[in-house]
């Protein structure tokens, strides 16, 4: 082992060059890959700053007792969509439409009587937050004898849902394409690494070494490689990450980048890259020789 | 020792095969595979250490059957053989040291060890003060010198050299020469295969001489009418 790891170190020594290079371009090609990941990120957040704005909302009839509005929440609190259930009776609907709707204070100011009728506002819970879903919970509400109305902005809560399959889609198959990119770029590059060492490998095989052992070096160098390009890829997003915020417009304010978590995923993406593409590598070279 | 039984080898791109061959060579014997260049010297050499197969007969080297060997095999045989060629095949970017005790460390061989057999070789091969020397730095008489010692170092029973002099000139051909002789003389079986026929002049070593994929000739023939019986030889 002490063996196969020396050997493989030994390599960078000896091939500095073709050893910046791949490493540089499995540093691209993940970069690239991690870019995408972020404006993916970002979207989603944007995305889902959006839906938690998702709200059913259920106008009561006027005098319906508060009894029969407290059973009814605790049914539709147990509806399997639904998030939250807030019971806004008339009065605060008067005060909340007074604060917010400045422009018609003076018409609420003057009223002898609250118009407003007290509402049931529904908030569903995330990964709910479909056309489908709140046009069932809609439908369900719309059956209680007390409810006189219910409204979502379906045509919003449905453009919300395009954006959202459209996004997954092109997002889905985007980074696909990109994955699949930097995995060729990156096998390419090992593939140069092990030619360049063909010499070597033949003279491996004649002095009796295995073919496990010959692989060993390649196994680690491609590993640390890997792993050398991802921790770079990292570095460099964040770099571009915080270039963005640097910008300081309103539009790149609330950027958000990856938890520890994903980053360590993109870690082992690359070292599993590096590892799986030298074993491809190397194999096919061991086979054809 | 070496054992070719009715082997032929066709080549899928054409080219130098050999027609129904059939050799023995025993324990400790030197011998010259000599013909022109394509005559199949080194496809009969290729054989021996498995880099290829034959595609008819049997080929035995060392105990091993080499034509049906599995492949994880195949390292297990080369331990037990040295091979030289005509372009050294040493590693560049390693001194003469470095690249014997590769030879020693991809077999497993003990760290502690591998020090003093690398010196042993060295000083039998005559290059004991160039230990530090890279390849670029060593003429071609001392790079084959240290790719011979390469070969010993794992104590082959059996040497195989391919042209191992086509390179060098003279002087380093005869010295080259000599040592595969003294190597020869320790015990160790020489199969060379080489068109220089000033060096087969040079030495009463039994040639086998060879003719498009066929043997022409074999001045060990005699010794050979009776076969030495199954397994024995093999020891």
């Amino acid at each position: 082992m002490r063996l196969l790891l020396r050997e493989a170190l030994l390599s960078f020594r000896r091939a500095p060059l073709l050893s910046v290079l791949s490493v540089t371009t499995i540093a691209f090609s993940l970069y690239v890959v991690g870019l995408f990941g972020l404006v993916a990120l970002n979207l989603r957040a944007a995305l889902s700053d959006v839906e938690q704005r998702v709200e059913v909302v259920a106008y009561l009839f006027r005098g319906t007792s508060t009894e029969t509005i407290t059973l009814a929440s605790q049914d539709i609190a147990a509806f399997p969509e639904v998030q939250s259930v807030t019971y806004v009776n008339e009065d605060e609907a008067l005060a909340r439409a007074r604060k917010e709707l400045v422009e018609f204070k003076d018409a609420y100011s003057d009223l002898e009587v609250n118009p407003l009728p007290a509402s049931l506002e529904i908030r569903l819970k995330p990964g709910r937050r479909d056309a489908a879903s709140v046009q069932a919970v809609a439908d369900r509400l719309r059956g209680y004898r007390f409810v006189e109305e219910v409204r979502y902005g379906r045509e919003w809560v449905e453009k919300l849902d395009r954006l959202r399959n459209i996004f997954g889609f092109v997002g889905l198959t985007i980074g696909l394409a990109f994955a699949v990119v930097a995995v060729v770029i990156i096998g390419v590059t090992i593939r140069i690494t092990v030619l360049q060492r063909k010499r070597e490998i033949a003279i491996m095989r004649l002095v009796g070494a295995t073919n496990g052992f010959i692989r060993g070096p390649f196994l680690i160098e491609g590993a640390i490689k890997g792993a050398l390009g991802g921790a770079l890829a990292v570095a460099m997003c964040y770099g571009s990450y915080l270039v963005f915020l640097s910008q300081g417009s309103l539009a790149t304010s609330g950027l958000i980048f990856f938890e520890p978590q994903q980053m360590s995923l993109g870690l082992l993406f690359g070292t599993l890259i590096g590892l799986g593409g030298s074993l491809v590598s190397v194999g096919r070279h061991l086979r054809n020789v | 020792m070496i054992r070719l039984t009715r082997v032929s080898k066709t080549w899928a791109r054409g080219g130098a095969g050999l027609r129904d061959i059939s050799l023995h060579i025993s324990r400790g014997e030197f011998v010259f595979l000599t013909g022109h260049s394509g005559a199949g010297k080194s496809t009969m050499l290729k054989l021996m250490y498995a880099e290829t197969r034959p595609t008819a007969g049997e080929v035995r080297v060392s105990g091993f059957v080499a034509s049906a060997l599995r492949p994880g095999d195949v390292p297990r045989l080369r331990r037990r053989l040295g091979i030289v060629f005509q372009d050294f095949r040493l590693l560049e970017d390693r001194t003469a040291e470095e690249n014997i005790a590769f030879a020693l460390e991809v077999t497993g061989a003990r760290q502690e060890s591998i020090p003093s057999r690398v010196m042993r070789v060295l000083s039998q091969v005559g290059l004991a003060s160039k230990a530090q020397a890279y390849p670029h730095e060593l003429s071609g008489g001392e790079q084959q010198r240290v790719a011979i010692a390469r070969a010993l170092v794992n104590d082959p029973a059996i040497l195989l050299a391919d042209e191992p002099t086509g390179n060098l000139d003279e002087r380093a051909t005869r010295g080259v020469f000599q040592l595969l002789r003294d190597i020869n003389a320790g015990g160790t079986c020489v199969v060379m295969a080489t068109h220089d026929l000033d060096l087969v002049r040079l030495a009463p070593c039994r040639t086998v001489e060879m003719r498009e994929g066929m043997i022409v000739y074999d001045s060990g023939q005699d010794e050979q009418e009776t076969p030495a019986p199954e397994g024995v030889e093999e020891a």
